[in-house]
């Protein structure tokens, strides 16, 4: 019965972790109601997350479009339905890869960045400092991403949908001949607000996942620069999955028939 | 208060992380106005004591007085209240890289709302003053400081808002001799300028045969000795002797891998 000790002992571990999570998430959000609040913070953090991610977002917006685009006429040339290339990318950038790719591409960006500044402030006593000089670290560090994450996401997922749709535009009306004003006409015909709700709530949802990944692993690393590497990775990588979860769990409350 | 009631009082604190015991009936009285140096090899659980009587850590057992009042297991705010009280110099500083160091030594005034922020820079230039730093040193970024600027603008953090209590943990690590010296007459000068009681850890003797009126020598969790500074080379205690005088043989084992 040996072997079942190492996997016990990894399913306790597990459990440990995610009742961590759990308790930092229900601390962190309830922070978030309770003043005092650092306005400064939040809006550098807004800068950060909203305004620096924008090229990263614009540039994997504007190629995944003009990738589906190209790859969409492709399939649909075998059953002569070219004409939905429209309606294809204008619904998969607006309910899924708008909201997933920025998710990811900042996960990257700032999920990292964040579970290495805090990560960094706790190896140099840093976050000590704070508790000594009577500031409550989770709402000087925690609240202002998080409320940043959730007010940001959505702006870049709005960028990304429009910047999105118009590299499919790009490509069907310069490399596959469609005429401008017909693509321009079913891709207004066909996209509903619920498309584009659906993926802003999505970011919103990742914002936060994005955010509290890159917080949560930061604030626990330890052991220098090697714990703050680790956190770096484990920010980058949960946040990842979490986002493909939550992705298809909102998809199902949102489509699912 | 009485006047006989000490400023900190610790009494039987244990603290143990998992299996390795680091305090253990750990008992100090640190007197309203004293100097009092702990000193000790590394690791063994000075900036522990230190993080206990903060609230950063909470130990399993004991008790811990401030001005006569247990700090142990009160809550946020009264915990925020005590702190008030303290300042602390960190081993390596701690100051935020986020803000400019102005910024930073006035960043308890601004958390508390003492003062506006005009106000709170000239505080914070006014410290940077007392501790030999210049004007023009209160826009720089810590990053751009030497490890000595460091700690004299860490020292002008601590003793921002007058606090009657002062923690130095290990004030001269890392620093070359002179600056040592430098640090330690500042820590001199400055506790007797605000009127603060001073616990300090180090294990440079230098050091704290300057700033302490009283070294306490903590050993394997308990404080082993305590007297005045003058009668440290007296003590009596074959490990205060092995350490003091930084001998390799003597009660106290080093752990060495070989």
């Amino acid at each position: 019965m040996n072997f079942l000790q190492p996997i016990g002992r990894i399913f306790l571990a597990f459990l440990a972790t995610a009742g961590h999570l759990i308790m930092f998430t229900v601390t962190a959000v309830g922070s978030c109601a309770r003043p005092p609040y650092y306005p400064r913070m939040i809006l550098r953090q807004m800068l950060d997350i909203g305004y620096y991610s924008l090229p990263v977002v614009g540039l994997t917006a504007l190629f995944a479009g003009m990738v589906l685009a190209l790859q969409s006429y492709t399939g649909f040339a075998r059953f002569s339905a070219e004409g939905a290339v429209a309606n294809v990318v204008v619904l998969s950038i607006t309910r899924e890869l708008g909201p997933v790719l920025a998710g990811l591409m900042v996960a990257g960006r700032i999920g990292a960045s964040m579970a290495a500044e805090i990560g960094t402030m706790r190896v140099t006593e840093q976050i000590d400092a704070l508790t000594t000089l009577s500031t409550n670290p989770l709402k000087y560090l925690v609240v202002p991403r998080l409320i940043a994450g959730l007010m940001m996401f959505p702006f870049l997922v709005l960028v990304a949908d429009i910047i999105g749709v118009f590299g499919g535009y790009v490509v069907a009306v310069y490399k596959l001949g469609f005429n401008a004003s017909n693509y321009i006409q079913r891709t207004y015909d066909f996209l509903q607000a619920e498309d584009v709700n659906s993926g802003l709530v999505k970011a919103a949802v990742f914002g936060v996942i994005v955010t509290l990944m890159g917080c949560y692993h930061g604030y626990h690393s330890k052991g220098g620069a090697q714990g703050v590497g680790a956190a770096t990775t484990n920010a980058v990588v949960s946040a990842c999955i979490l986002i493909l979860c939550f992705d298809y769990i909102l998809t199902e409350m949102f489509f699912a028939k | 208060m009485t006047e006989s009631t000490p400023k900190i009082r610790l009494r039987g604190v244990d603290k143990a992380f998992g299996a390795k015991v680091v305090l253990s009936g750990m008992d100090l009285d640190v007197g309203v106005g004293e100097s009092v140096v702990v000193i000790g090899g590394s690791g063994t659980g000075k900036s522990v004591m230190l993080k206990c009587i903060l609230g950063l850590l909470k130990p399993e057992r004991g008790s811990i007085e401030v001005d006569g009042k247990e700090v142990l297991g009160i809550g946020a705010k009264e915990r925020e209240r005590v702190n008030n009280k303290i300042g602390m110099l960190f081993q390596g500083a701690a100051l935020f890289d986020s803000l400019p160091v102005w910024e930073n030594v006035a960043f308890g005034l601004l958390a508390q709302h003492l003062v506006s922020r005009p106000q709170a820079k000239e505080v914070a230039l006014s410290k940077l003053a007392q501790v030999g730093l210049g004007a023009d040193v209160g826009e720089l970024w810590p990053a751009e400081l030497s490890g000595g600027m460091q700690k004299r603008v860490a020292l002008a953090r601590a003793i921002a808002a007058d606090p009657e209590i002062i923690f130095f943990d290990e004030p001269t690590t890392g620093l070359d001799p002179i600056m040592a010296d430098v640090i330690n007459d500042l820590i001199v000068k400055i506790t007797r300028e605000v009127g603060a009681t001073a616990l300090s850890i180090t294990h440079d003797m230098a050091s704290a045969r300057k700033i302490a009126n009283r070294i306490a020598m903590l050993h394997e969790g308990k404080i082993i000795w305590a007297g005045p500074t003058s009668k440290i080379d007296e003590s009596g205690d074959a490990c205060v002797d092995q350490f003091i005088n930084g001998h390799a043989d003597g009660p106290i084992k080093m752990a060495v891998r070989a």
